[in-house]
């Protein structure tokens, strides 16, 4: 059943569609008048299909029923997007703010349904440069498989924001029998990755210029939830998922030792990155453990499971890399401990803030 | 104190303005090249070459028989232990081998 | 990667460490306390914690992290300094990202950038002066820190702005000089240090005859080593051999960068622009005759304290802090009352708390274990 079609909001009203001719986005775009409704035809409902278009009410509504038939309870998670640039190799702003909200849905072990949009814009920004980040939102969505149903535009004074901000709220259906969790992890469970660590925050990093590094290196980001059907499918013990995204491994990691009361062990020689990141680290002084992702889930199996777990992640095209990093053990609760490639030991910590490039 | 890389330089990107560029694992960054370069030899001559990397300058040409050498000693290290090793059969492994 | 790889290889490792454990078997007869080993540079204290490579050290044989982080031993006083600059509305003021988040007596310059100045992290001096040349209408002052590694940086910069007629760059000096710390260091009563892991990167730049001192004065070996783990373990081995033979010499582990004479040209260099000053103070240690410079004469244009008439102020470190006697070896950071408790790296205290690369933040994010097990 496709839940997109399934679940309509009102009937799709005439389209009274004016394209727009202004260049740049003023504040009279987020006036709530004419030129509002231009902007919102024009930029948006010509790219978001499904449920939300046209739509004249001011709210997406759901069929109960049918949602109830996909699972037993409802996820629902938010999250704001502000990234500079606004375009990076392998994305840009609007597809990450899809594929953020997606992967947090999906690694409850939720089906994405719908999506909501709120966009604030700073006054100046050109509006082709929005057209196509609406445009690659839209691409992403139907690549996921989930509707943006309802949205919402504002525009501030120059200077109020920068650019362009996005905050993306979803719901899903969580899979019945399904009940994964950062508590459930237990001794002697192994922790998987889905492939190569730190693409996003190295092309960031790089991206934004000052560093005046060349490289081919591009965010990783994805939508995350057809390679999480799968893993569900050969792992049915699945103790839990987290996208390891702000942080890096070494967040996540920390968080599930936390919240598991458990230790982990990781293993530095069978961290999957990719030899430009580790230069890129090399020459900046970065902790690639540190680095941000925006298409790598990091899951928790019982050990039995490991096997299957990494065939099916492997056979997915977003899991070619996946390798086994590490493993759950009772040895000093809620700390991290890698295993340096000397069976030296240290402990991965959380960060303070912002990792900084250093030079000593 | 002081970070400092081994990178390759694969290009001159500016003779008059002694700058080259260097790759360390497809990274790539263009580097002043001053305290590497033979007096009056072309740049040119600097392709090719390992230098250390050191905040956007090439501090050090990397000497690659200085290096050889080194890892001959290292060797050497390793061969007596693994020699020490046989004779003393039961001694207890302080490292685990890697997976 | 090429000559990085190498130096990596846990075989190796393992064969270096069950010789080191040889050694101190053979020297543990008649021996009450750990044979205290330094090593100076920042940078190896990052990759003994990196690579977990103490918890690989026999007991009798300890490492003692030096003073050398340059970000670490930053007085508070002249971050004020900076950040009196960086708040100037004409000024795009640039510095290592190393240096961003060192607190001043009020605010770090990440601070000072919340609070609205124009503070830049820049990967290299070359980007701050390219940074200048595009913003003509800005004054672009270069936060200068570091050991004589990164001071031919600075100079050949200063050099190129000079050339370039660009007149809107001006750096900030923070230069600090190794040797001087070292015979300061060595001239304490009390030293408990039985020989020093020498500076690979500030060799390459003023060669080895420079340590000679060391041996010759004070009868301790040093080695100088490159940054990776076998390197710090082959170095390691070759201080405890002197030891083990009665002797005291300067040993070159890292000769595949560090020629024995130095780099002519880094050190031309540094010597036409920058000069010894009278002496500079060293968070943590006090002030240290002979171990700043400033810039000479000819370059006086450049120089961002002459430019700005800094208020150059002079900050005392808290008086709980133990920073001195961590850096001398005297004491391990968890001795220290504050140690993770008001002295955290998110609130730092003291010197070591503030980089990555000092001891008390190396122990306290990375290490630990030995720590906790005391």
């Amino acid at each position: 059943m496709n839940i997109s079609t399934a679940i309509p909001v009102a009937p799709p009203a005439a389209a009274r569609r004016r394209p727009l001719t202004q260049k740049i986005v003023t504040l009279a775009h987020g006036g709530g008048g004419s030129a509002m409704r231009d902007l919102i035809d024009d930029v948006f409902l010509s790219a978001f299909s499904g449920a939300g278009r046209a739509a004249p009410e001011d709210q997406a509504r759901f069929d109960l029923a049918a949602l109830m038939a996909r699972g037993d309870r409802l996820a629902f998670t938010t999250d704001g997007f502000v990234v500079d640039p606004l375009f990076f190799p392998g994305g840009d702003i609007g597809k990450l703010a899809v594929c953020g909200t997606v992967n947090d849905l999906a690694v409850g072990g939720a089906k994405p349904v719908a999506l909501s949009c709120a966009i604030i814009i700073e006054e100046g920004l050109e509006v082709e440069t929005l057209r196509r980040v609406v445009h690659s939102m839209a691409e992403t969505a139907h690549a996921a498989g989930v509707d943006i149903a309802t949205g919402d535009t504002k525009v501030v004074a120059r200077g109020a924001c920068d650019k362009l901000f996005i905050t993306t709220t979803g719901i899903g259906v969580i899979r019945a029998g399904l009940d994964v969790g950062v508590t459930k992890a237990r001794p002697g469970d192994r922790v998987i990755v889905n492939g190569l660590l730190g693409d996003h925050g190295a092309a960031i990093l790089n991206a934004r210029g000052d560093l005046a590094l060349e490289t081919a290196i591009a965010s990783d980001c994805a939508p995350l939830n057809g390679l999480i059907d799968t893993l569900i499918a050969a792992a049915p013990g699945l103790r839990m998922m987290r996208d390891a995204t702000r942080g890096g491994i070494a967040a996540v990691v920390n968080e599930l030792a936390e919240a598991s009361k458990v230790g982990v062990r990781l293993d530095e020689l069978s961290l999957p990155m990719r030899p430009e990141v580790m230069g890129f680290c090399e020459i900046l002084g970065l902790d690639p453990l540190y680095l941000a992702n925006e298409g790598k889930i990091l899951a928790v199996v019982p050990a039995g499971e490991t096997e299957a777990a990494l065939a099916a992640l492997r056979a997915h095209p977003l899991g070619r890399e996946a390798a086994v990093i590490g493993e759950v053990t009772s040895e000093r609760p809620g700390r991290v401990v890698m295993r340096t490639r000397f069976g030296g030991e240290r402990i991965v910590d959380m960060l303070v803030g912002d990792q900084l490039p250093r030079i000593c | 104190m002081c970070l400092g890389i081994p990178g390759q330089i694969v290009a001159v990107a500016d003779a008059e303005a002694m700058l080259c560029v260097v790759d360390v694992s497809g990274v790539r960054r263009t580097v002043d090249v001053v305290c590497v370069a033979e007096p009056g030899a072309p740049l040119d001559d600097l392709v090719g070459a390992w230098v250390l990397v050191h905040v956007g300058f090439a501090m050090s040409r990397i000497d690659e028989e200085e290096a050889a050498a080194t890892l001959k000693v290292l060797s050497e290290i390793g061969e007596a232990a693994a020699e020490m090793e046989a004779l003393t059969q039961g001694s207890v492994e302080l490292l685990s081998t890697p997976r | 990667m090429r000559f990085v790889d190498e130096f990596r290889d846990p075989a190796l490792a393992s064969a270096l460490v069950k010789e080191i454990g040889a050694i101190a078997a053979r020297l543990e007869r008649g021996r009450d306390k750990p044979f205290a080993i330094m090593e100076v540079c920042g940078g190896h204290t990052h990759a003994i914690f990196r690579y977990g490579l103490e918890g690989l050290l026999p007991d009798l044989v300890e490492f003692v992290h030096g003073p050398g982080c340059p970000v670490c031993v930053l007085p508070m006083g002249r971050v004020d300094d900076c950040v009196d600059i960086a708040e100037r509305p004409e000024v795009i003021f640039t510095t290592f990202g190393d240096a961003m988040r060192v607190p001043g007596s009020k605010k770090s310059l990440l601070q000072a950038k919340a609070d609205g100045a124009d503070v830049r992290m820049v990967y290299s001096p070359l980007d701050a002066l390219t940074l200048a040349k595009r913003n003509p209408d800005r004054e672009v002052v270069f936060f200068g820190l570091g050991f004589e590694t990164t001071m031919p940086s600075t100079a050949l910069t200063v050099q190129r702005a000079l050339r370039e007629g660009v007149t809107n760059f001006s750096l900030f000096c923070n230069h600090i000089t190794i040797i001087p710390t070292l015979r300061a260091l060595l001239e304490q009563p009390d030293l408990g240090i039985d020989g020093f892991i020498g500076p690979g990167h500030v060799s390459m730049v003023i060669g080895t005859a420079p340590y000679r001192f060391i041996a010759e004065e004070f009868g301790r070996p040093l080695v100088v080593s490159g940054f990776e783990p076998i390197d710090l373990l082959q170095s390691l081995l070759m201080v405890l051999r002197q030891i083990e033979a009665g002797q005291a010499r300067i040993e070159n582990q890292y000769a595949r960068v560090v020629p024995e004479h130095g780099n002519p040209a880094a050190l031309r260099a540094v010597q036409e622009v920058y000069e010894p000053r009278e002496t500079f103070e060293w968070r943590g240690l006090g002030s240290i005759a002979g171990s700043g410079v400033r810039l000479t004469a000819p370059y006086a244009a450049f120089d961002a304290e002459k430019r700005f008439s800094v208020p150059d102020i002079k900050v005392a470190d808290p008086a709980q802090c133990r920073c001195g006697e961590v850096l001398t070896g005297a004491a391990k950071p968890w001795a220290c009352p504050e140690f993770g408790k008001g002295c955290t790296p998110e609130t730092p205290l003291g010197a070591l708390m503030v980089s990555s690369e000092g001891s008390c933040a190396a122990y306290y994010q990375y290490g630990g274990i030995r720590g906790e097990a005391a």
